[in-house]
């Protein structure tokens, strides 16, 4: 347990963040945590009162406030819908790296962040002695979705149907690149993510593709770093700082115009998170994120925003159904884009489902947490993406696809789960 | 409530994961949505059926123990803040509709059905329940007709006790009570429901609602008139009332409100406006058509620089965008949001927009007035810092000023927020010194231990 006077004044330093919130309680009717348990403490009005008790010493138990702090999936459904404008997520965000400051971090968190996620050298290598021995301790789950379960770890990862890593990283396959702006004038940094380098790597050969395609430059440099949420949401500030010097040393090799990446919590974190977490560091630094952070662009975004990349006339026969990412939608405002990628293929035409806004039940590792209300929420989902009956479900987020392929495949439902960017690649 | 003994009854009774005791879980129901100090209750307690209600009701009672009834805590008026200590009743666990009923035109729900959830369900059969609060999306029917909420189609359609046929509560004592029926009209005995309707949970604890539903209107049309002066909106709310035209709402905004929508929502609205109107008129298409041309002559004849009538379904979202917007327009402005619901006699309206102004300037507030014109209800919102006691204490004189102003002009205290601990020292003033009494005598009949949320409305 940390100094308690330390905790206060870190607290007492999102005081105006805490003030904005008028408890009024409508962020109630969009929290999907709050829909499966119904308890005040798990919503965003609960946990600033909570986080306002403490930084007020009106109450003492800082333990089982980032307890509650911790059963939030940072889906942001209650920023992007408050009437006062409260930027929950922010503010959860700042508090759990203060209570974890405070209350300590376990040690396997320790470990994973510190010890590994932080050196991606060492990171890489471990997952590539995972990806070769995995056969050994998974047994085929679902032969459409390709899912295993993993018995010998059921104590962490429970009966998960889970998508398995690549036998060739994707960056493996594509090492280094450092194009020039072809056709299209631009040229573009490519963060693949965690999720793209080492379980999805047809996302980041359908990047590629694309970008070729449009005569897109590309800069792709060697070992590059996770982005940070992991270890930010378990208020593992130290960790995240590492990381983001890391990054920001490897992107500054080349010039580039924009800085696209696939994965919808990735874009979000370096385009927001990155810039409200800087407060800490020095000026330099602090400039330095801010011009980094202006360029981060969604891959859809930047296809229909800068390259103009519209739908066919004439729709493709096939229904797909889309997810949209709390990352992408609510937090960076991205509706239209995936769905024009997805229609401008020729071969596909979109078929909304009922709440397509609405969480997946994911969370990064609220899912290794929560489990089970994780997958409450995600059944919801399942159910109304089968309901359109569309074949085909595709997001804008890896780790949402992670998160859907394991509702859908332990329903045995066969609906294929895909990547817009896949999908729009498949056309050209 | 530190007596083991008792919070070991009370998991016998509901099962230890309908019990929270830790200091978080107790933390996270010493609030509601008013801007008053948490009061820590000592254990909070959720029954899963309606049943459970009668034996929390005993034990509190047998023992003492103040019992708060909480639906989603969004009152305005302090109304879930429990006792010091007390027990905090949840009514979340609550949620099931038992019956629409579409030959009679009625719904039975349980207290804690969300307001919205129910409209959806009863609009999915055909059917209309009118009572929107602007918390509908969160609000509970329970604390609704605890609370008598009222809504943007309260003019035409009136409130929620106007929708109380019947209901069955516990009593303090835990024993059943009913109340009403399923039949349009019912003298049997006392009005036992109308009596509960907006007791703010300190008469008995509502298990199960009859609730009246109505048939739908079959079409509305909406329109904006713009004002160059709050008198000749005013004027034009009366004028309508004359006309014998009552529209579902008629709703009004003031100069500061107009341009803090604008800069947040881009709704269009003309910045320059000091006063604007909202009205939508609904039922027959003939009706409908008739009434609407009538409003637009009035507006007209009344002053309204501009009239604009929404002609798609898209405009008219537009114009109720804008009021939708209003309140998160202006609680983004300041940390603190104050929202009160003085309600004066309509014909007071610019009176009672004159008299806000004043106290604005004199208190060297910032006050956004918006609200429902055409029952008088008016929303001043007060904009301010609480941390800065020199302003809180200038937004207390302003809240008191405020209430004055409204009861002067035989007005009252609260629309549909109700009067729960903010304003319960302010009741002797509006209502007398024999309704307090009286009050306070039925109150000590029906609870005599006084245990049912003790301090609301009537103090003590
Ligand atoms: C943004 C916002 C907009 C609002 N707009 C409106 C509006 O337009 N019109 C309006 O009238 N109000 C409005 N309100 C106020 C509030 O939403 C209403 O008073 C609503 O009826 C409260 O419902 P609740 O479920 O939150 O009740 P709570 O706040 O939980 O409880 C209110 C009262 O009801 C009692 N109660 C609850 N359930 C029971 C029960 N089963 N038995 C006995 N007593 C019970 C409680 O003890 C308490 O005294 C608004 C509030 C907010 C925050
Ligand atoms: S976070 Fe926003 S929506 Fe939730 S209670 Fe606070 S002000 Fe209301
Ligand atoms: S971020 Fe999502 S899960 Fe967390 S409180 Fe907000 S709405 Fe709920």
């Amino acid at each position: 347990m940390g100094d308690l006077k330390r905790l206060h004044s870190l607290l007492k330093e999102i005081d105006d963040m805490l003030a904005s919130c008028m408890r009024c309680g409508m962020c109630q009717s969009v929290c999907p945590v709050f829909g499966q348990t119904l308890n005040e403490g798990d919503v965003a009005r609960g946990k600033i009162a909570l986080l306002d008790g403490l930084s007020q010493q009106l109450i003492s138990d800082a333990q089982g406030v980032q307890c509650k702090l911790e059963n939030c999936l940072l889906c942001g459904s209650c920023s992007a819908n408050c009437p006062s404008g409260v930027k929950a997520t922010d503010i959860f965000l700042k508090a759990r790296a203060a209570l974890t400051e405070y209350n300590g971090l376990s040690a396997v968190k320790k470990a994973i962040f510190r010890g590994t996620l932080t050196h991606p050298g060492l990171f890489n290598r471990l997952i590539d002695v995972g990806a070769r021995f995995q056969g050994l301790m998974t047994r085929k789950a679902n032969a459409y979705h390709g899912t295993s379960c993993a018995p010998m770890l059921s104590s962490i990862l429970g009966n998960r149907h889970i998508v398995p890593l690549a036998d060739r990283a994707f960056r493996k396959t594509h090492p280094f690149l450092d194009t020039p702006a072809g056709s299209s004038g631009l040229k573009v940094a490519f963060y693949p993510g965690c999720l793209v380098d080492k379980m999805y790597t047809g996302i980041g050969d359908a990047v590629i593709k694309v970008l070729r395609h449009h005569g897109v430059g590309i800069y792709l440099p060697e070992n590059q770093g996770c982005c940070g949420m992991p270890s930010l949401a378990s208020g593992d500030t130290k960790s995240f700082e590492k990381l983001v010097s890391h990054n920001l040393e490897t992107f500054s090799g080349s010039h580039f115009d924009v800085l696209v990446t696939p994965c919808a919590t990735c874009t979000a974190t370096l385009k927001k998170v990155w810039p409200m977490m800087a407060e800490n560091l020095g000026m330099k630094d602090q400039a330095r994120i801010e011009a980094f952070s202006r360029k981060v662009m969604d891959i859809n975004q930047f296809l229909v925003d800068k390259v103009g990349v519209r739908p066919k006339d004439a729709l493709g026969d096939t229904a797909v159904t889309f997810h949209d990412p709390c990352h992408l939608g609510k937090s960076l405002g991205v509706f239209s884009q995936p769905r024009a990628l997805i229609q401008a293929s020729g071969k596909y035409r979109i078929k909304e489902m009922k709440d397509a806004n609405t969480c997946c039940g994911s969370g990064g590792s609220f899912n290794l947490q929560h489990y089970e209300t994780s997958t409450e929420i995600g059944q919801k989902k399942r159910n109304n993406i089968v309901a359109t009956e569309a074949p085909i479900v595709a997001t804008g987020c890896p780790a949402c696809m992670m998160q859907i392929t394991d509702m859908l495949s332990s329903k045995g439902d066969n609906v294929r789960v895909k990547h817009s960017i896949e999908l729009y690649a498949e056309g050209l | 409530m530190k007596k083991n003994s008792l919070v070991g009854a009370f998991k016998e009774l509901l099962g230890a994961e309908n019990v929270m005791e830790s200091e978080t879980d107790r933390m996270n129901y010493a609030y509601d949505a008013a801007v008053l100090a948490p009061v820590l209750p000592g254990l909070v307690v959720r029954p899963r059926k309606t049943e459970d209600i009668s034996g929390i009701l005993r034990l509190c009672n047998e023992n003492g123990i103040p019992v708060t009834v909480r639906g989603a805590g969004t009152n305005l008026s302090g109304g879930t803040i429990p006792s010091m200590g007390g027990l905090v009743m949840l009514t979340n666990g609550l949620q099931r509709i038992i019956e629409i009923n579409e030959a009679d035109m009625y719904a039975i729900v349980e207290p804690g059905v969300i307001t919205a959830q129910l409209a959806t369900e009863v609009a999915g059969k055909g059917l209309f329940y009118p009572p929107d609060p602007g918390s509908q999306a969160v609000s509970t029917i329970g604390g609704n007709v605890a609370e008598n909420a009222g809504g943007l189609r309260g003019l035409k359609y009136g409130v929620t006790k106007d929708y109380v046929m019947g209901m069955e509560f516990y009593d303090a004592g835990g024993t059943l009570v009913r109340a009403g029926s399923k039949t349009v009209k019912c003298v049997s005995g006392f009005n036992l429901a109308g009596l509960m309707t907006a007791s703010e949970g300190c008469f008995g604890v509502y298990s199960q609602l009859t609730l009246k539903l109505v048939p739908p209107p079959a079409a509305a049309k909406s329109m904006m008139a713009i004002y160059d002066s709050v008198d000749k909106a005013a004027e034009t709310v009366a004028a309508i009332i004359a006309a014998k035209i009552i529209p579902c709402t008629l709703e009004f905004m003031d100069n500061f409100t107009i341009r803090t929508v604008e800069d947040f929502a881009k709704a269009g609205l003309p910045t320059d406006a000091k006063a604007l109107l909202l009205i939508e008129v609904d039922g027959h298409p003939a009706q409908v058509a008739e009434e609407a041309d009538q409003v637009e002559t009035i507006c007209r004849a009344n002053g309204a620089t501009r009239i604009q009538v929404a002609q798609t379904a898209e405009e008219k979202n537009k114009v109720w965008e804008a009021r939708r917007a209003a309140l998160s327009s202006l609680a983004k402005l300041r940390p603190t949001t104050v929202l009160e619901d003085a309600t004066v006699p309509r014909s007071r309206i610019p009176d009672m927009v004159r008299g806000l102004d004043a106290i604005a300037e004199r208190h060297k507030l910032t006050i956004g007035t918006f609200g429902h014109a055409g029952d008088g209800n008016l929303h001043p919102t007060i904009l301010c810092d609480k941390r800065d006691r020199e302003e809180w204490h200038r937004v207390e004189k302003g809240i008191e000023e405020i209430f004055e102003l409204a009861l002067g002009m035989g007005g009252t205290l609260s629309g549909e927020h109700g009067i729960g601990l903010a304003k319960a020292g302010f009741m002797e003033k509006e209502v007398g010194r024999g309704s307090m009494e009286f009050s306070r005598k039925i109150k000590r009949a029906v609870d005599p231990k006084n245990i049912l949320n003790p301090g609301k409305i009537i103090g003590g």
